[in-house]
């Protein structure tokens, strides 16, 4: 029941692969073997792997870090914090990145790049672990400490353990963004594959040597994906026990309470605070030249539109995909879950101009129209609805859906009164962030939307294009908050789970 | 309960949103107007486009994309192109598209742009144009003591005295004129010349502009617009920066131009050449000079007040549509390690 919409949907994700095929042979092998085995292919190669691995290793010491410090322990401001520390996924990348490099030029290179990312991407860590701490049964970690064993030796041993599946999932999102984000890099100056790509393009108007380097993207999605999958291993982390479970304890931090507030306010003064002032004074200038908001207004309704079909369209297709994956674990059903991640390290630009190809070939009618941006969204952001429904349907016990179908209940009805409200709030999630994603993606869209439609991140586009960051500040400021609704909405909902 | 409300906020999304879509500039819309593809800035081109509409009565359809980018989406979409008009940033695209075989002819008359800044076959036209200028601090320096080329830049005197923009597209496409008119390796040694001699780099053109207006460096290599845009902001006189046009025949004197062509499978071709036309007509023109301070590039509308005329600033000597190797160039600057 689930296979076939789940394979139309690996089909679908799988667009992108089949037209960078198509563009990088088309001058014949020699040209991609001379492509592949430059000198600077080789050495863009290392420098966005490395980015790629500090900024993963980085954003899971902070992600873990204040997952455990906002759910597990006592801070003064409470519940504040927890929304605090995933408001950055609501700042696109191309704004604090330039905030950064305005403010302090010489972070331009490596260092910027890794902070912006690191600063902006760890919460595709905290958002999965914050979840999972929440559900997690503290039998376990009471039964560590009983039997003797410390509370750092319990936290790596049996904490970290079991926030396994979550940090991996999110480790992997948090690397195939960094492959495939443009906003930072071209900020920063730092030669990563996205940039590089665009060069390409921009540098010869040759789209073989662009697709070339694509192609060698997907391989390496799939290497990092492969490689998470593996991490994954055969474990189960539903509870087997009778009942459910408690609520842990919140830990006391006594005389470490205070160094932990700072740190946590640290971090939120870098990423809120920076791109915060940034934001406030080209409002500031907006306002004393009289910039207003009426004429934003409709491009937030574009914003909502096209990110709201987005955001439905790609979980709907999420569902099929992440349940087959979570209840049956067949070779397809791998297969199937791990080529929704294909196109997710490609830049927005690539996916666009093999979606331009398809449809003016096969579907015209469609092109230039909401619809197909809308499938953009769904390519791009597939892996991020389907980490989400599969990690609510691994943490209910499979047994459930077995023991409604011994009574004789159908699959439909299992799915419908069983499966549905247990993952409910994985599709919610996996809604929310989709959302939020879609509303600050800018390549796709230039290329895909319908003539005459503006979203918020075409507006700032299009007055920082002109240097008219008094203008910007608007659109900036409303995607911004717009974004900040469903990230917001993304804290609460790990608490629906106990 | 906190699901529901998720699931309400983003179904209300969705249905107002769509509702506004549908009444608003008519995203689904036929093909009754005449659609342009522009990789120039909408700020810029908005006002010029809304200035023909109101002038011919045809309705004309904007997609704004980078210029790169929206060269690409009609390269991929062939035959299928929504586009009837490609307006492009720079004369690189338009060769490129030129090459591609999906550009028609313009069959309008171009006599009186100069032949350099328009395709020897026709399919495409220069509609403003750009130069590269010598920026200086008037404090320091007398005009005739800047230099005349930019191959003097390496002589000890300006040793860590000169500011660049090394990333920018402007900096990048004159290195491209440079290679195309002196060769690899004499721009390559120009290139390390420079860095052993101790240029400054910034991020853009404003910069280094300011960098000589505060009296940090003396000398700058900039576009000659930023120099007017920012006198005309704050008074000449205000300005400590002065502006010197190099030698003919210097590639440091490169003249760029944006420009328009009309692609190949246009079904709306008259009103596509009326829009050429108007680009080149005397109110489109002076709307160049008087609103981004480029060059007109029609015989008869004279530059702005300062700006010495195109004959005069004749630039070095090359086809600008070959300057569309700049993927060598950009080897080339990583190579000698400005980027």
């Amino acid at each position: 029941m689930l296979v076939i919409p789940a394979l139309l949907v690996a089909v679908g994700a799988l667009l992108p692969v089949a037209y960078l095929g198509v563009r990088a042979t088309e001058r014949g092998f020699d040209t991609v073997a001379e492509v592949l085995f430059r000198e600077r292919t080789a050495a863009l190669l290392g420098r966005s792997t490395a980015l790629a691995v500090s900024v993963t290793v980085a954003s899971i010491v902070i992600g873990v870090g204040l997952a455990w410090l906002t759910v597990r322990c006592r801070l003064p401001g409470g519940g504040v914090w927890a929304v605090v520390a995933a408001l950055p996924l609501a700042i696109p990348t191309y704004v604090a990145g330039f905030a950064y490099i305005s403010r302090f030029p010489s972070l331009a290179g490596f260092r910027g790049a890794w902070l912006v990312l690191t600063l902006y991407s760890y919460p595709y860590v905290y958002l999965p672990v914050a979840g999972a701490l929440r559900g997690l049964d503290p039998a376990m970690e009471e039964a560590s400490r009983s039997l003797g064993v410390g509370a750092w030796r319990t936290f790596t041993g049996v904490t970290l353990r079991q926030l396994r599946p979550a940090i991996a999932a999110g480790g992997l999102l948090v690397s195939l963004y960094v492959f495939s984000d443009f906003g930072a890099v071209s900020l920063m100056r730092f030669d990563a594959f996205t940039r590089v790509i665009y060069q390409s393009y921009q540098s010869s108007f040759d789209r073989t040597p662009a697709a070339i380097l694509g192609a060698l993207l997907v391989v390496v999605t799939v290497l990092i994906v492969v490689a998470e999958g593996r991490s994954r291993g055969r474990v189960r982390y539903s509870r087997t026990g009778k009942g459910t479970a408690r609520r842990p304890a919140a830990v006391d931090l006594g005389r470490w309470r205070w160094p932990a507030t700072l740190t946590v306010t640290g971090i939120a003064a870098l990423t809120l605070g920076v791109p915060g002032v940034t934001l406030g004074i080209w409002l500031q200038r907006g306002i004393s030249t009289g910039q207003s908001f009426a004429d934003t207004g409709e491009a937030a309704l574009g914003s909502l539109t096209a990110a709201g079909l987005g955001a439905v369209v790609t979980v709907a297709a999420a569902v099929p995909v992440a349940l087959l994956a979570a209840r049956y674990r067949s070779p397809l059903a791998n297969a199937v879950e791990r080529a929704s991640y294909a196109g997710h390290a490609l830049p927005g630009l690539v996916i666009a101009l093999s979606l331009v190809f398809f449809a003016t070939r096969y579907v015209d009618v469609l092109y230039q129209r909401l619809p197909l941006l809308v499938i953009a969204y769904f390519v791009l952001f597939l892996p991020l609805a389907v980490g989400a429904v599969h990690a609510a349907a691994v943490q209910a016990p499979p047994v459930l859906d077995d023991v409604a179908r011994s009574l004789g209940s159908s699959p439909w009805r299992v799915l419908r009164t069983v499966t549905a409200p247990l993952t409910a709030p994985g599709v919610a999630a996996g809604a929310a962030l989709v959302f939020l994603t879609c509303m600050k993606e800018l390549p796709a869209t230039l290329l895909l939307r319908p003539t005459g439609f503006d979203t918020l991140a075409v507006r700032v586009w299009e007055e920082t294009g002109a240097g008219e960051y008094a203008a910007a500040a608007p659109p900036a400021a409303l995607l911004v908050l717009v974004a900040a609704i469903p990230t917001w909405l993304l804290t609460r909902h790990g608490r629906d789970l106990t | 309960m906190r699901r529901r409300r998720l699931v309400a906020v983003l179904l209300a999304a969705v249905s107002v949103g769509g509702a506004a879509a549908g009444c608003s500039a008519n995203p689904f819309g036929g093909s009754a107007a005449l659609t342009v593809y522009s990789g120039r800035n909408p700020n810029l081109v908005d006002p010029l486009l809304d200035m023909f509409e109101k002038e011919t009565g045809i309705e004309v359809k904007r997609r704004y994309g980078g210029t790169a980018e929206l060269a690409a989406q009609i390269l991929e979409e062939g035959a299928k192109t929504r586009a009837d008009v490609f307006f492009a940033q720079d004369a690189g695209a338009l060769g490129a598209l030129q090459k591609a075989d999906v550009l028609g002819p313009l069959e309008v008359g171009t006599d009186s742009v100069p032949a350099r800044f328009k395709a020897p076959d026709g399919t495409w036209v220069g509609v403003s144009g750009r130069a590269r200028v010598i920026v200086y601090d008037e404090r320091t320096l007398t005009e005739s003591a800047v230099p005349d080329s930019v191959f003097a830049l390496t002589e000890p005197t300006w040793k860590g005295r000169f500011g660049i923009a090394p990333t920018n597209a402007s900096f990048q496409s004159f290195v491209t004129g440079m290679r195309v008119l002196t060769g690899e390796a004499r721009t390559e040694k120009w290139l390390r010349d420079i860095q052993a001699n101790g240029v400054k780099e910034y991020d853009n053109n404003i910069a280094v502009l300011e960098a000589v207006d505060r009296g940090e460096v003396d000398l700058g290599l900039i576009n000659h617009y930023y120099w007017f845009e920012t006198a005309k902001e704050r008074g000449k006189d205000a300005l400590n920066a002065q502006v010197k046009f190099l030698g003919n025949n210097d590639p440091g004197a490169l003249v760029n131009v944006a420009g328009v062509a009309i692609l190949k499978g246009t079904d709306r071709r008259k009103d596509a050449q009326k829009l050429v036309e108007y680009l080149l007509s005397t109110p489109a023109q002076t709307y160049f000079r008087d609103v981004t301070f480029e060059y007109p590039l029609v015989g008869g509308v004279t530059p702005a007040t300062g700006l010495p005329p195109l004959t005069e600033v004749s630039g070095p000597q090359i086809e600008l549509a070959d300057l569309d190797t700049l993927e060598d160039t950009l080897a080339l600057l990583d190579r000698s390690g400005l980027t």
